[in-house]
């Protein structure tokens, strides 16, 4: 018998059939008529000041448009507020083709339009540009001693909590204690999808942009602001997003630059960048770590100190939450954590995956590894003898944790107990064989947002909001959501995102979109069933006459008493009965402030990790992984897997390839492409299973959800350290680790 | 420091000209397209911004990443590091020509049945390749289609889906019965 | 890119003439190298040579007993070619080691001995490179060098060249035909690259205008011991930090004849005749394969962030030349050796 109890079940994506197919249109693909190509010059130098735009000479070719500059650039906003978007760190934002000062390299500097795409990336090839070239520094290695604490940083950061107990006492005197430094390199978002805007020119100054991004009611904000557009003539939209992974919280230049052209040439206008300017923009910054542990005979820990340092531009300062995590993960009384940032000339860094706890976490879980095996105990007793029962930062019990059925649920199904715990003790063959384990914690956040539903005769129903589906199946849970809670099938659901004319909603990252749009969704079509239930009342003979909204439940198309199915009415009767044609309602759901300050509300996990190791030429394979995650109610199984399963990919890519490298000669990143920026291909992926613990969780949000698009990642790339440590015997502290660390 | 450079593009041969374009006939998913291009136009921007199918995604333009993927004449290659002017006589699928939303190929079905994606930016690419390797022949066990599906990134991570829906589909083509 | 003009031949001569009749000409096959050059800039000709419908696709035998390999074949065609699977299987395990399958359909075997370097300050006309224009310096040489030479660089150049077939036809010791305005002549593979000494902007010994219209491979081709190992940092889809292609033909335990080639160590296919004189007529022992190994790495020389390659190399060479003994390796339609 079907049901219409969709959430929980692991329906297909909604929007699969559209993707398949080459349907779903995106940014950089919506043809409009009379449509200009604009095309992104990118500075050679890192550092200096440009003295001459030749634009004369490539406005000779015919069919070239404009070359806009900071040269002829006209008066914009003044103030930098209008140019921070609201997602933006301290500081002063980037203001592309604003002045003649060259602050990074790759910065953009010129835009050629022209009338074909060929012709724009011909004519910006030939561009001449003159530049006074100044000392630069882009190396963190050189500033380690500059570092400074962060002001007020971006929303979402706090500053680590102060020292508690006597960290560096407490670690001299710990029985075993260990201290390290842990470094990755700078790595890039890398989406599929390159950044692009389509900017259509309805005349008279009313665009309507089509843009890559996270969030449209961000580029909407920043773009009015700038070029003093009202809202409703610049309306922003993105249905369909290639990948984000936080690279498109913040609007790129590639929108600014194609409105500015598009205002200016009153006309249409497309600029996409290309794969190398993928690089020119915010990355997971370059990042150094010192993690010192002690223990005590008891196996408990004695001490927690950890301080990290990353890169920031000379303009901003991007924060990140780094360290915090070390002092809520495992329960300790002695805790120091320190986290600073130096200015070098590079682009501001931006919140990729799980930003700052996929970076923490990597150091504090190898630390966690390197300090069980000092002590001599698992690595999973370890830390379930240190397990927090409560969040010693912010001296509040957790809403939920079911970590500990993470490591011991986790544990049986991977087979842990088959490990030798002596390290180059297991092979196979030329390879040795390693088991590792780590985990991590991420935040459940539940930000306000809006929603529209609109229920007509026909018993279709479609709902909006103005957020974003970037691969993490949006669309798909949004659907379920308004299908259960008005009891319709779910075909006859439409749900639309992706438009400023829609209910606002938040950019789409912190994996909080499920928690905020997702009760948004619920929310409104609430309110749509109490409208329906008064309607329902009205009609002659109705047996739900007199019951509240509590005594009814809205199931398989129908409405009826809770406690009695058989009295029931069909929802599309009650709509023909009124004479209504249509029901409509928009509502926003807010966090239950009351109700969430007095908790700590986090998703945790657990990853377990098997690796092979040519013995010779330290070649590593992840043969098998399995991440245990507890991160409140799962709403589709099938999407939320997928989540986790890439923020697998994802780990492996971070422990064994990802590094954006920056030759200091030029200050510039050398390896700006897919073919020297490695990411995993499908054969580099093997054996890899999510296992979801079942966590239950009123007080984050009333559907209990946490959201799982950064929590699968935590843990990932130490789990696979450790292995190989396990493997080998050689303990690697700087990321990826390449055949030649182990050689 | 202080030192005077500059782009070193225009001072090799000045700044040239474009040529005229010229009519290419594309015969593309069983349609003929006549085009008026120049030969510098890729068979990928050819698709995208003059025919408007665009299916046929652009990830990195440079044949790195395996996104542009579609069949002339039945093999997969890479549309962004070819010349349109170079498949007039040629018979070219794109994933608009493989299946529709209202009739999906067997591969674009299991796609979604195994989530073999989630952006789904890299999606045409990936099933225009995995359809090329079925016209091949060559890969059949899980180890061989992963050699084989290697030429497509996909970014999101969906790799375990992609796999099982290639391989669903390999195996319900060998096991049917040869004519 | 650059705007140019093209044109289409159907005969070698044609687009010899063709080629020859415009300044800044050049060839088109696959175009998986130059179109993606063009793009970045680095390549800029005015007009393309078009070769798809010249009749150079086929593989046949030689005379000689040998087999010649259209320079218009495809790699994928080439690389699954039943005579190139049962006689030359070390090229068939080259291909299919290199680019990924979509490449290997479009990319030719002429234009595969044609590809450049890899190098990042060779692609990007932000930085110097002797290659790209001549006395502006070398990027690479104290900039970040983890997949450049450490064998027969110069002060100007340490690129390397990335082909994977290329190491392998080294290795067999197969012969280019060229056709060009002076007519038609052949060129042995070792001594078609070049090392860059002063003149790193020349990748190979071809004259101006000339095309590669074949290669021959010699009869012998070690179908029973070899190897094809490649090192990289992924699985698949990734240029060597290092390879190795080992042949060798075995009386017993006793090494007769030996091939051994390496790959993303030098500005050219890296075959060694020297450690080839060190196998031959000795034990197919590890001890054996060892001082081959050191002979080879014995000029080594690291530039920073490669150091690793020369241990790496001769880690490798031995553990192919291992597996050549063992016979191990077979032809198939995909490499699963990948990294091993």
């Amino acid at each position: 018998m079907s049901t219409t109890n969709y959430i929980g079940k692991p329906t297909s994506r909604v929007d699969g059939p559209a993707k398949v197919t080459g349907a779903a249109t995106y940014a950089a693909e919506f043809h409009v008529p009379n449509m200009a190509y604009g095309w992104v010059v990118s500075s050679p130098i890192a550092k200096g000041r440009i003295t001459k735009v030749h634009a004369d000479e490539v406005l000779a070719i015919p069919g070239v448009l404009e070359v806009f500059s900071h040269e002829n650039v006209p008066g914009l906003a003044w103030f930098d507020r209008n140019y921070k978007d609201d997602v933006a760190p301290g500081g002063s934002p980037f203001r592309p083709l604003h002045e003649d000062k060259i602050k990074f390299n790759q910065q953009p500097i010129a835009l050629v339009v022209a009338e074909t795409l060929e012709l724009a990336r011909y004519a910006s090839s030939v561009l001449r540009i003159d530049y006074e070239e100044e000392a630069h520094e882009t190396d963190i290695e050189a500033k380690r001693d500059e570092g400074f604490e962060p002001g007020r940083g971006k929303s979402g950061w706090m500053p680590p909590p102060p020292p508690r107990g006597n960290p560096d006492k407490a670690w001299e005197e710990a029985e075993h204690h260990i201290e390290h430094e842990y470094v990755h390199g700078a790595q890039h978002h890398n989406p599929m999808e390159m950044y692009g805007a389509t900017v259509e020119w309805r005349g008279d100054k009313k665009l309507t942009v089509y843009d890559k991004t996270q969030g449209v009611v961000n580029v909407q904000n920043y773009l009015t602001k700038i070029f003093g557009l009202s809202k409703d003539d610049c309306r922003v939209i993105n249905q369909y997003m290639g990948g984000g992974f936080g690279s498109g919280l913040r609007p790129q230049y590639s929108v600014f630059l194609a409105v500015l052209a598009s205002l200016e040439l009153k006309r249409s206008v497309r600029v996409t960048l290309t794969r190398q300017q993928m690089f020119s923009f915010g990355h997971r910054p370059h990042t150094l770590q010192y993690v010192k542990l002690g223990t005590n005979p008891d196996g408990t820990l004695a001490a927690i100190q950890h301080h990290a340092l990353h890169e920031t531009s000379q303009f901003e300062e991007y924060t990140e939450n780094v360290v915090n995590w070390s002092g809520m993960l495992y329960q300790c009384e002695n805790v120091k954590l320190g986290y600073q940032l130096a200015k070098l000339d590079v682009f501001t860094p931006q919140d990729m995956r799980a930003p700052g706890a996929a970076t923490g976490s990597f150091a504090l879980e190898v630390a966690m590894d390197e300090m069980a095996a000092a002590a001599g105990i698992d690595p999973i007793d370890f830390r379930i003898r240190n397990y927090a029962e409560e969040d010693q930062n912010a001296g509040k019990p957790f809403s939920s944790k079911r970590l500990r059925d993470c490591y011991h649920q986790g544990a049986a199904k991977f087979g842990w107990e088959k490990r030798n715990p002596q390290p180059r003790s297991m092979r196979k063959g030329n390879r040795l064989v390693g088991y590792g384990m780590a985990g991590g914690v991420w935040d459940a956040t539940q930000k306000k947002a809006a929603a529209k539903a609109t229920l007509t005769a026909d018993g279709k129903l479609q709902v909006s909001s103005a957020t974003a589906d970037i691969g993490t199946g949006t669309y798909t849970i949004m659907t379920q959501i308004a299908a259960e809670t008005l009891g319709l099938p779910l075909e006859a659901v439409t749900f639309k995102l992706g438009d400023t004319d829609m209910p606002e909603a938040p950019v789409q990252g912190g994996s909080w979109t499920a928690a905020s749009v997702g009760s948004a969704v619920k929310s409104v079509c609430e309110a749509i069933g109490e409208k329906l239930l008064k309607l329902a009342q009205k009609m002659e003979g109705s047996p739900l006459k007199g019951a509240s909204p509590d005594e009814v439940e809205f199931v398989n198309g129908q409405i009826r008493l809770s406690n009695n199915p058989n009295e029931a009415v069909v929802i599309r009767d009650v709509l023909q009965a009124s004479g209504e044609t249509r029901l409509e309602t928009d509502t926003s759901a807010t966090p239950n402030l009351l109700k969430q300050a007095t908790h700590s509300m986090h998703s945790h996990n657990a990853v377990f990790v098997e690796v092979e190791v040519d013995e010779e030429f330290g070649t590593v394979h992840v043969t098998r992984v399995l991440n245990a995650v507890a991160a409140g109610r799962i709403l589709n199984p099938k999407t939320a897997r997928s989540q986790v399963l890439g923020s697998i990919v994802w780990g492996i890519s971070m422990a064994l390839m990802e590094e954006t490298i920056m030759d200091h000669q030029f200050g510039r990143y050398m390896n700006h492409n897919y073919s020297e920026y490695h990411i995993p291909v499908q054969a580099d992926i093997n054996d890899i299973e999510v296992l979801f613990v079942e966590e239950e969780d009123d007080v984050v949000n009333p559907l209990g959800v946490k959201g799982v698009g950064e929590i699968g990642l935590l843990g990932v790339a130490a789990a696979i350290t450790n292995a190989v440590y396990h493997a080998t015997g050689k303990r690697v502290r700087d990321l990826p680790i390449y055949l030649d660390k182990l050689l | 420091m202080i030192q005077q450079s500059s782009t070193s593009a225009a001072q090799a041969g000045g700044v040239a000209a474009p040529p005229p374009t010229g009519t290419v006939r594309l015969t593309i998913n069983g349609q003929q397209h006549t085009l008026q291009i120049a030969p510098w136009t890729t068979l990928l921007d050819a698709l995208r911004e003059y025919v408007h199918l665009t299916g046929t995604k652009k990830g990195c333009d440079h044949g790195q990443c395996g996104a542009c993927t579609v069949l002339v004449n039945g093999k997969r290659i890479n549309s962004c590091l070819s010349l349109a002017v170079m498949h007039e006589d040629h018979d070219i699928t794109t994933i608009e020509g493989l299946g529709s939303q209202e009739n999906l190929h067997p591969l674009q079905q299991a796609f979604i049945d195994h989530d073999a994606f989630q952006c789904g930016y890299c999606t045409p690419g990936q099933i225009c390749s995995a359809q090329g390797l079925i016209n091949e022949g060559r890969a059949h066990t899980e180890e061989e289609i992963k050699e084989h599906m290697s030429g497509n990134l996909c970014r999101c991570g969906a790799y375990a889906g992609i796999l099982n829906a290639v391989k669903e589909v390999v195996d319900a083509k060998s096991s049917e019965p040869r004519r | 890119m650059n705007p140019f003009t093209y044109s289409s031949a159907t005969a070698v001569e044609d687009a010899v003439r063709d080629n020859a009749s415009h300044e800044g000409a050049a060839y088109i096959g696959g175009g998986t190298n130059i179109l993606d050059l063009m793009k970045e800039n680095v390549a800029r000709p005015t007009h393309l040579v078009g070769l798809n419908k010249l009749p150079l696709t086929a593989i046949e035998p030689t005379p000689e007993g040998g087999l010649r390999l259209g320079a218009l074949a495809t790699n994928a065609d080439t690389a699954w070619n039943e005579e190139v699977k049962r006689r030359y299987p070390l090229l068939n395990q080259a291909i299919l080691a290199g680019a990924s399958p979509q490449l290997r359909n479009m990319a030719t075997n002429g234009g595969n001995l044609m590809q450049r370097t890899r190098c990042y300050y060779f692609y990007d006309t932000a930085t110097p490179c002797n290659k790209r224009e001549p006395g502006s310096g070398c990027g690479a040489i104290g900039g970040f060098n983890r997949i450049h030479a450490i064998l027969g660089a110069s002060e100007q150049c340490i690129a390397t060249h990335p082909s994977d077939m290329c190491i392998a036809l080294a290795a067999l010791a197969a012969t280019v035909r060229v056709s060009g305005p002076n007519g038609e002549r052949t060129i042995p593979f070792e001594d078609f690259h070049r090392l860059p000494g002063n003149t790193p902007e020349r990748d190979n010994n071809l004259e101006p205008g000339e095309l590669i219209t074949g290669l021959d491979l010699p009869a012998k081709g070690f179908e029973k011991n070899f190897s094809y190992l490649k090192l990289r940092d992924r699985n698949s889809y990734a240029f060597a930090l290092v390879s190795v292609a080992a042949a060798l033909e075995l009386d017993g335990d006793t090494i007769k004849d030996a091939r051994l080639a390496l790959g993303g160590v030098a500005h050219k296919p890296w075959r060694d005749q020297e450690a080839e004189n060190l196998l031959k007529g000795q034990p197919a022992t590890p001890e054996t394969f060892a001082r081959a190994a050191a002979k080879v790495v014995e000029s080594a020389k690291g530039y920073g962030s490669n150091n690793f390659k020369i241990e790496l190399a001769r880690r490798a060479i031995v553990r192919a030349l291992k597996q050549a003994a063992e016979g191990s390796q077979h032809a198939s339609d995909v490499f699963l050796n990948s990294n091993p």
